[in-house]
């Protein structure tokens, strides 16, 4: 597994997209950063950017990467490897190589602008940490629907309408549902609701750092317990993790069943 | 008239010459400080030298003046009041109070004014009083320079630190307040002067206005108090340059207004409050020169609410900066500058030429349904709020800065 991940890698660190992506992020974070000292409001401006981009990124990159590979892949196929580690191999290059661009690509302004030893070093790593998941999330996800779709333009289709629900659709659906049963106490619902996207996790994880968890709690008792405790720092993280795992359990599940 | 001046001076110097100070220390002749007041008549000084004196309640009942050398300490030894000042003209200065007694059933304070004009409390310490400052019925005081800490814990069974109750003309000015249910109270307080002060880490308000009206307070520091200051059914209250900054908590205002009638507030700074300024019932109010600034929500208006007038105030990142809950009213914003305002200046006469509508859909959706609160800053938000601002529907279309600045004023 180790070999083909490498391979996935190296292949996509060349790729110019990965630098283009990079560069991105470089110029967009030092901009920010030269425009706005302050590391808060430079968080949440990059925050509004890397949850949409960073899944859209990850989603393009993963049902791409898939479709194009797919000759090398049914060469490994015929070689005595174990279906999983190709495609996990496969799934964690493409995660890996754009989870790097993100981490150098925010990471280069910030170590210049010297967070280490200013005071929102807390939020920086948590916005980092989100993206990183993210990209890890979204590129599996999307790479499962590539192993189940041969039709390509079906896949692409597909992968795109996952990130679109995750990103807009997702949000407004809640919205509605808030608004339409509110006479009854929602807060637990809103905030379970909020689990089952990882776009919506990210986003509170970044803002509970940003102590807008205040505000929050202003609205009643289940959002103080939740947001003004580490419980909800803790089980907003373990949310994300299990959303983690779902993507390489599905990859693992799809690739022993398909027949090539 | 050159005569009277002359009279006037030799009695002036005849009463000097009968003034006279009592000393008090361990090593004196006397060495109670009971004892000295008793002694003591209109005119005199009590001077008290360093040392703790535990006398429990001492009752100053003529013209004297109280002067502590080094601090001096009072102990109250838990019980009772520690100084009960019942005249007029008296001066307090340079002690400290310590161990005065607590009661959910008397509003026991270490330090009580009754009944006194021309009084002067300044320069003491008190440490974990129930009631530090108790003024009640008295005029024309001045409470200054003293230190008030406390150690409270629950809102019901806790005191303020300086406390007034039908009193006028009251000057509070650069006290520092901490630790207890109010800064300041006033109730039934009128033409009084609060400057200077800094209130901070108190459980309810830094400093709490009720039925008080013709007064000021200015230069004020209220931070991480429950609420900055709230001004509750009050008329005629100036505002001036105080800071309310870091009110923050699930139920924390910066500055609350109920009922409260033709006020002025100008030039404060609230910065990183929960809510900056929260109305309810506020009438004929003018705002000018304030800087709103990360705060949670800048202004919060509810119901009944007329004549508000905004103009040349700073509204910079907050999160939201205007919640409004009813569509009928005559307040107005004019000259503004809103951080979020995304207008331009063609005629460059700095200020912008679209006009600005401060309340966000989200902010009208969160009044619906509060819960809505876990979408802030939400791609999907975002998107409603665009679209609510080039065409308005839900939001009040009277709401509106007509010449937003597009430069800070501040």
């Amino acid at each position: 597994m180790l070999k083909i991940l490498k391979y996935t890698l190296f292949d996509l660190l060349r790729s110019r997209w990965s630098y283009l992506y990079f560069a991105f992020y470089l110029v967009f974070t030092a901009a920010l950063l030269f425009l706005s000292g302050d590391v808060s409001k430079v968080v949440v401006s990059l925050m509004n950017v890397i949850l949409i981009l960073s899944p859209l990124i990850a989603t393009m990159f993963g049902v791409m990467y898939y479709y194009n590979s797919r000759d090398f892949i049914e060469l490994l196929l015929a070689q005595p490897l174990r279906r999983t580690h190709i495609f996990w191999g496969q799934y964690l290059g493409v995660a890996l190589s754009l989870s790097v661009s993100l981490l150098l690509g925010i990471g280069i302004p910030f170590t210049f602008y010297g967070i280490f030893h200013a005071a929102g070093l807390g939020h920086f790593l948590t916005l980092l940490m989100d993206g990183i998941i993210l990209s890890f999330i979204f590129s599996g996800i999307a790479f499962l629907i590539a192993l189940r779709h041969e039709n390509k333009i079906k896949g692409f289709g597909l992968a795109i309408l996952m990130w679109l629900f995750f990103a807009v659709i997702y949000d407004g659906l809640v919205l509605m549902l808030l608004i339409w049963f509110r006479d009854y106490p929602l807060e637990a619902t809103s905030l379970g609701l909020a689990l089952f996207n990882p776009i919506d996790l990210s986003r509170i994880l970044i803002l509970l750092q940003l102590d807008i968890s205040a505000l929050m709690g202003y609205t009643g008792a289940v959002f103080q317990k939740f947001l003004g405790s580490q419980m909800g720092m803790l089980l907003s993280f373990g949310a994300l993790l299990l959303w983690l795992l779902f993507p390489a359990w599905g990859i693992r599940q799809s690739a022993l069943a398909k027949d090539f | 008239m050159k005569r009277r001046t002359l009279c006037f001076l030799l009695l002036c110097w005849v009463m000097a010459l009968q003034a006279k100070i009592i000393v008090v220390c361990a090593s004196c002749p006397i060495q109670s400080v009971k004892q000295a007041i008793e002694q003591a008549q209109d005119g005199d000084v009590v001077r008290i030298e360093s040392g703790v004196y535990r006398e429990g309640l001492l009752l100053v009942d003529k013209k004297i003046s109280i002067s502590g050398h080094n601090f001096p300490v009072l102990d109250g030894g838990g019980k009772d009041e520690i100084l009960i000042i019942h005249a007029d003209s008296v001066l307090v200065e340079g002690l400290e109070f310590r161990n005065a007694g607590r009661s959910n059933l008397k509003d026991l304070a270490a330090l009580r004014i009754r009944r006194s004009r021309h009084f002067c409390i300044r320069n003491n310490r008190i440490f974990d009083a129930y009631f530090g400052i108790y003024v009640e019925r008295s005029a024309q005081g001045c409470i200054s320079d003293n230190q008030v800490l406390g150690k409270s814990e629950k809102e019901a069974t806790s005191g303020n630190a300086i406390h007034a109750w039908y009193a006028d003309s009251l000057e509070i000015v650069n006290n520092y307040l901490s630790g207890y249910r109010d800064g300041i109270y006033l109730e039934f307080v009128n033409h009084s002067q609060v400057a200077d002060n800094l209130s901070e880490g108190n459980l309810r308000y830094g400093l709490h206005f009720m039925f008080s009206n013709d007064d000021e307070y200015g230069c004020n520091t209220f931070r991480d108090n429950g609420a900055g200051v709230a001004v509750m059914f009050s008329k005629r209250i100036f505002m001036f340059d105080n800071l309310f900054d870091h009110n923050w908590g699930t139920a924390a205002y910066g500055l609350l207004l109920k009922e409260i009638y033709d006020a002025h507030i100008a030039g404060n700074r609230f910065t990183q409050n929960t809510i900056g300024i929260f109305l309810e019932g506020a009438t004929r109010i003018e705002y000018r020169h304030n800087l709103f600034k990360n705060n949670g929500w800048a202004i919060q208006m509810t119901g009944g609410c007329l004549d508000n007038h905004f103009s040349a105030n700073d509204f910079e990142t907050n999160t939201l900066d205007m919640v409004v809950n009813s569509r009928v009213n005559n307040n107005t914003f004019n000259g503004n500058y809103w951080s979020e305002y995304a207008g331009y200046d063609l005629d460059r006469d700095g200020t912008g030429d679209v006009p600005h509508r401060p309340v966000k859909l989200f902010s009208y959706i969160l009044n619906q349904s509060p819960e809505s609160i876990v979408l802030l800053r939400s791609f999907f938000i975002d998107l409603l709020n665009y679209s609510e601002k080039i065409s308005p529907v839900f939001t009040p279309q009277e709401v509106s800065d007509q010449s937003p600045l597009m430069q800070s004023v501040l």
